[in-house]
């Protein structure tokens, strides 16, 4: 209790000083300046399912974003700061979740937690982080939920929501498969709801079977049949990897081929191949299954080896000595965490709590990062990516079929999106301008 | 806690039945401190004992709270609702010998009441939501216990295995009502000024939500092992002995096996339903990943490394259950591991430590103790008879 008041008298201290202090610029001192900040560190705090279930893939998120903090780090930190990453495993169980953000916020007293991975797990503790005052930055969610300024005014999500993906690819299929009679295949909660309402929009009349599956559950021959039941040409998917996998698995054993298209969660190919390889037994061994698929891209990932960003991201993994390749899902942290950077910038050289909210709603929508479309963020919107391009799936590349299109919730238009393509820093590591 | 049990079974009279379920059982077999005659300044009515067990725990858990940080406090109260359900588990297998792996599809129903009857406009008063919650979770008990009652070993295991699997699913399928995969959240209940105040009189600390919430799952947990202590050692828990060592002689001496068994099977589901109710408000969310088979085994291994039939085992267990994988991945950090490999290890090793406690305490650690108290006591008595 001592503590946290010496941290509130020294956050007022922090707030006068700046004040005063603005036209010195780099003559200002660090200060510890709210929980979790010290004059030369700063402690960020996240949830991953490091065991279990939901692992493969999504337990290697942490180890890019550790990849770019170490880089951030080597190079200088934040405002001379070092980030300290601190991430603990929640096997995607919502009560382990709140346990390790307990302890996260209140014994390791991070300053924010950044990239909490889950719907359900997340979900079970912005109410705490809410009430407590924590940050709570760019969930690894597509979920709707995080986009509530008013109920919770310290989370914000990341990622292009699960309904604009769905709204793009609706006008996408409408525009190039006119004929095509779409099957549904949706994974049964937030992300399968959000994506066929998106679809819905624009391929009302295509539809002509929605097929829903239980996580878990993996036995989907009922649904794939039911799909092919219906004569769906063109198969729409919102499902995470392991479903797309044995999705395909199910319709090579049903002699069933239709244009597969999935969403940007169920495609990685590398993922997928090797899941297909394991579910088979050997019979498939590779992601060639998935060749011809259609899917959509907000980042960039190691499919576009010649990118710039991914460049970056290949120099980052190889200075940072972790064993393993550069994987899509490593890509996907370092993103997050070169914004992370971006906010903590923005948010001012002895920033509070509420200084790094302030700067997300503030500055969020200006920042250039490795995202192909710019986010959302204001006062009133919490929403990431406001975009993505569909492109085609080729053994492990991929090919871009359409601009990048931009949109919003609800029955906002599509629009191509008018920025180019933003080239990283030549140090590799953002430089914003605070925002007081 | 107080974990007092019958005076009536003497080490002798267990020996008496078929050996394995005495060792099994041996933390709730063991003779008491009152059968003993002993030097003992506790009183001899059972329910003034418990009593002041109670105060004193009380007493003891407030200090507790009080001397500890928040991140403490808030580790308490998953220590409480997995010790209320493994309190209640333990007098299911450990007392009248019928195991259920469906524990955790019993909190769900008691989690899913309290977050549906706490997200209105003006939510009852909490007691009132957690008794909603008990007598619905003992319904479905009782309806499960008839089902049991006829059932033995992996039959029993492989129905309730069933209810474990299968309960979670109807989130899915009434997904507007019972939120799905996501969840309900559960809103927390304000705390009240006189415990703002009393805390602020008591210890200085800032009573913030956390802590209210966790004198809340305190307080239930003393309730729950009170009430169950005295059933315990009441005639039930005789007859629920009874019923588990020998069904011939019980039912010849008019015991009606299914009626008592179902009984069981309530009791423990009620409690099961009180921990779900502290669960939903500690956790802050119900969702059915929540909820998994995990859960219910979990619990099971809590009570078995604990003790089975022992209340102070299945709060032991249960503190195990919070604290053990948490040690052991600081430190696996520690060791210079990353946190996904210490996750990792964390799970071998706690693996290798039930392995190891069902090796060389097989009835549990405060079973083993006990039997191990017990032999020597038996060996001094034995040498001042001949003497």
């Amino acid at each position: 209790m001592a503590a946290a008041t010496v941290a509130t008298t020294l956050a007022a201290c922090g707030g006068g000083d700046s004040g005063g202090g603005g036209g010195g610029g780099d003559s200002a001192e660090n200060e510890a300046s709210d929980i979790g900040i010290t004059e030369d560190s700063i402690k960020l705090g996240a949830h991953y399912p490091l065991t279990g279930v939901a692992a493969p893939g999504y337990s290697e998120i942490p180890t890019g974003v550790q990849a770019y903090f170490d880089f951030v780090n080597a190079n200088g930190g934040v405002n001379g700061r070092d980030i300290e990453f601190v991430y603990r495993d929640d096997a995607y169980n919502p009560t382990n979740t709140s346990q390790v953000v307990n302890q996260l916020v209140l014994e390791d007293e991070v300053f924010a937690i950044m990239s909490g991975l889950g719907t359900p797990t997340h979900n079970a503790v912005t109410d705490f982080l809410n009430s407590e005052g924590v940050p709570d930055l760019f969930v690894s969610s597509g979920s709707r939920l995080w986009d509530d300024p008013e109920e919770k005014p310290y989370t914000f999500g990341w990622q292009p929501d699960y309904e604009i993906e769905g709204k793009i690819i609706g006008q996408y299929v409408a525009e190039n498969f006119p004929d095509a009679k779409v099957g549904l295949f949706l994974q049964g909660d937030d992300f399968g709801e959000d994506g066929a309402a998106g679809a819905r929009q624009y391929l009302e009349d295509q539809i002509v079977a929605e097929e829903t599956y239980v996580p878990g559950n993996t036995d989907v021959r009922p649904q794939i049949s039911a799909l092919q039941a219906a004569g769906a040409d063109f198969v729409l998917g919102f499902n995470v990897p392991s479903y797309t996998a044995l999705s395909q698995l199910t319709a090579l054993q049903l002699g069933y081929a239709p244009q597969w298209f999935y969403s940007n969660v169920g495609s990685d190919p590398v993922l997928v191949g090797s899941l297909l390889a394991r579910f088979s037994e050997g019979a498939v061994s590779d992601a060639s299954l998935l060749d011809g698929v259609l899917t959509t891209e907000y980042i960039p990932g190691v499919d576009n080896p010649d990118n710039e960003w991914t460049q970056l991201w290949q120099r980052v993994w190889e200075e940072s000595g972790q064993e393993g390749e550069l994987t899509n899902y490593r890509a996907y942290g370092m993103s997050q965490a070169y914004t992370m950077v971006q906010a903590l910038q923005s948010a001012g050289q002895n920033p509070t709590r509420d200084d790094l909210v302030a700067a997300v709603e503030q500055a969020g929508s200006e920042w250039e990062g490795p995202g192909f479309s710019p986010f959302r963020y204001s006062e009133d919107v919490h929403a990431g990516y406001s975009g993505m391009l569909v492109s085609r799936l080729l053994g492990e590349g991929s090919e871009e079929l359409t601009p990048v299109l931009v949109t919003d919730n609800g029955d906002a238009e599509i629009t191509e999106a008018e920025n180019e393509p933003a080239s990283p820093p030549e140090s590799g590591i953002p430089d914003e301008e605070p925002i007081n | 806690m107080s974990d007092l049990q019958t005076p009536a079974s003497s080490p002798a009279s267990g020996a008496a039945t078929s050996d394995a379920p005495t060792t099994a059982t041996a933390a709730s077999n063991a003779s008491s401190v009152q059968a003993t005659g002993g030097r003992t300044l506790l009183p001899r009515n059972t329910l003034l004992r418990h009593l002041l067990v109670l105060v004193l725990c009380a007493v003891g858990a407030v200090i507790l709270l009080e001397s500890t940080d928040l991140g403490f406090n808030a580790q308490i109260g998953y220590v409480a609702f997995y010790a209320i359900a493994a309190g209640g588990l333990t007098l299911l297998t450990g007392l009248n010998g019928q195991i259920s792996l469906g524990h955790g599809a019993l909190m769900a129903v008691g989690a899913y009441t309290t977050a549906l009857l706490l997200d209105v406009e003006e939510p009852l008063p909490l007691v009132v939501i957690f008794l909603a919650a008990i007598a619905l979770t003992s319904l479905v008990g009782a309806v499960v216990g008839v089902a049991a009652a006829r059932l033995h070993g992996p039959y029993l295991a492989g129905a309730t295995l069933a209810l474990a699997v299968g309960l979670p699913g109807l989130a899915l399928y009434f997904r507007d009502f019972l939120g799905g995969e996501q969840g309900l959240t559960v809103s927390s209940p304000d705390r009240p000024d006189w415990f703002v105040e009393g805390i602020r009189t008591l210890s200085g600390n800032s009573a913030s939500g956390v802590k209210w919430i966790a004198y809340i799952a305190v307080a239930c947990l003393l309730v729950t092992y009170f009430l169950l202590a005295n059933l315990m050692r009441s005639r039930i828990g005789r007859t629920w002995r009874a019923v588990r060592d020998q069904e011939v002689a019980a039912e010849l001496s008019g015991i009606n096996l299914g009626t008592w068994r179902v009984l069981a099977f309530l009791v423990s589901a009620a409690a099961a339903g009180l921990a779900g109710a502290v669960l939903a408000l500690v956790v802050r969310l119900t969702a059915p990943t929540a909820f998994t088979i995990v859960l219910s085994l979990s619990l099971l291994t809590a009570i078995v490394i604990g003790g089975l039939g022992s209340l102070l085992g299945a709060l032991i267990g249960s503190a195990l259950l919070v604290f053990l994988p948490r040690a052991l991945r600081d430190a696996g950090e520690s060791l210079d591991m990353d946190a996904a490999q210490a996750a990792e290890i964390s799970y071998v090793v706690y693996g290798v430590i039930l392995v190891l406690v069902m090796l060389f305490a097989p009835a549990g650690l405060v079973g083993s103790i006990r039997l191990a108290w017990m032999k020597q006591r038996a060996r001094r008595a034995g040498a001042r008879t001949r003497g």
